[in-house]
């Protein structure tokens, strides 16, 4: 072999060092593993739910740098230097939910749960933007999560109003009662 | 699950990209947003040797005008093109089309080259760069060449890039302020790959007729399609809703697509002739805004 870029990399162990969850994580990985994979396995951070494994059902979203992220498409050395966050950086005491944890629970916008860490963390998201939604846009918003329990509908209600009470708390500004609508929010 | 093991490379120039490539040749993959690629090695359908994530390329990641020309990297994230006012301003036909693919946490990790790379026929920025006739900055071993985007895309899933060529930017062309356009999709869900799309850029004259009109259908074939007889059939023609909906059925013979789980060729056929019918009628009724707003 002539004088080779790639002799430098190889099929190993990386070192990388992930800001999760507010504290740095420096961990030996494969670099086959998939972000999901060192979530859950090395770091135990069992809320990544693993659904599909190839991006269709979005139980594994996880915020990447405040985005939402599917972390099953993602590798984990790609994560090297950049900050995740997963459900548990919320709230990990019952005793003392999150708000956006508490509307969920509230409005029922749950049955089995498996989709619900990476609901709340996608409600973090939408709320975050400090747009008010339709029901629709809603709908709209989260529909790169799927849910075989509730029909949506409950999440929906607790999207709206973990997203009054929040609106509220903020400086008590915009605290009116949430925008809805009566279309499905069906785009086609 | 988890992918089949490669070398993992991340380069942080074009220059070692396309070096790395240049020694792996067929049997690395660049990774983009893995989007579609980490859905692949996921389930090994993919199995490259190699794998270069030319994320950490900050070349990659330019979004910059040139006269009258944008250029955007190949690294760009999808959602920036929603939300860049460049973008907005000068291309706004991306924008729209960028809204329809799969959701935003797609959109959040996903890029512009790995799609128009990737060429799925049924991807809305191998459609839009088709309709928009722009131009795909290529590196290789001995350096850079441009290709159409009507000459890029070959095959299904194939393209014009070499083995050893890495994807670096899209040239899109400035549309006229007073250019309107129109991107439309069916799909069965939200976020579904569609079932057929269209692009639409229309320029009308002072005397109302249409001055210049590019139409491009996505998943109706093996590559996104360039609609020559459905431009032409309009070509210095009023904008009436009859001349549009005579014009889009031009569209028919160029759905090649067989029958397949989601549709039938008939179906594609219609749904094509649809699509097709409304993104022009959009793109008319933008057209006409601007210039009332002139």
């Amino acid at each position: 072999m002539t004088t080779s870029t790639g002799s430098k990399y190889g099929t190993g162990q990386r070192t990388v060092t992930v800001r999760v969850n507010g504290r740095d994580v420096t961990r030996e990985v494969s670099t086959r593993t998939t972000l999901a994979d060192f979530l859950r396995d090395e770091l135990d951070l069992v809320s990544v739910h693993l659904g599909c494994e190839h991006g269709v059902c979005g139980c594994c979203t996880i915020l990447l740098d405040g985005h939402s992220v599917r972390s099953c498409l993602m590798l984990a050395v790609q994560a090297d230097g950049h900050a995740v966050e997963t459900v548990e950086s919320l709230s990990g005491n019952p005793a003392e939910l999150h708000p956006i944890q508490e509307s969920f629970a509230e409005e029922q916008g749950l049955q089995c749960g498996f989709c619900t860490p990476a609901m709340v963390l996608r409600t973090k998201e939408i709320i975050e933007t400090g747009r008010e939604l339709t029901d629709a846009e809603v709908r709209h918003e989260i529909s790169g999560i799927l849910c075989r329990c509730t029909g949506y509908q409950n999440i929906v209600n607790a999207v709206q109003s973990a997203s009054a009470k929040l609106r509220c708390g903020a400086a008590g500004a915009g605290c009116g009662t949430a925008a809805t609508d009566d279309s499905t929010g069906g785009r086609h | 699950m988890k992918p089949p093991a490669f070398t993992y490379c991340d380069p942080d120039s074009v220059d070692e990209a396309v070096a790395l490539k240049n020694e792996y040749g067929i049997d690395s993959l660049v990774l983009a947003g893995g989007q579609s690629l980490l859905p692949m090695l996921n389930i090994r359908l993919a199995r490259p040797e190699a794998l270069i994530d030319i994320n950490r390329i900050s070349d990659l990641q330019k979004i910059e005008r040139w006269s009258d020309v944008l250029e955007i990297g190949a690294g760009v994230r999808q959602y920036q093109l929603e939300e860049h006012p460049l973008v907005q301003e000068l291309v706004p036909l991306l924008p729209q089309a960028v809204k329809f693919i799969g959701h935003i946490e797609n959109r959040h990790r996903g890029t512009v080259g790995g799609s128009i790379a990737h060429a799925d026929s049924a991807a809305e920025l191998p459609c839009t760069a088709v309709a928009l006739d722009a131009t795909l900055v290529v590196r290789g071993p001995s350096g850079s060449r441009t290709i159409a985007a009507r000459d890029f895309f070959q095959g299904w899933m194939t393209t014009a890039l070499e083995p050893e060529e890495v994807l670096v930017a899209v040239r899109y062309p400035v549309m006229p302020w007073t250019a309107g356009h129109g991107f439309v999709e069916v799909a069965r869900r939200e976020g579904d790959f569609a079932l057929a799309g269209a692009a639409a850029v229309v320029n009308l004259g002072e005397d109302g007729r249409i001055a210049s009109l590019a139409v491009s259908a996505a998943s109706i074939s093996d590559t996104p399609v360039r609609a020559t007889a459905v431009e032409q059939a309009l070509a210095g023609e009023l904008p009436t809703k009859e001349n549009i909906a005579r014009a889009a059925k031009e569209i028919v013979p160029s759905v090649t697509s067989g029958d397949d789980m989601h549709a039938t060729r008939a179906y594609r056929q219609h749904l094509a002739t649809v699509v097709v019918q409304r993104a022009i009628t959009a793109a008319v009724a933008r057209a006409h805004e601007r210039s009332n707003a002139q």
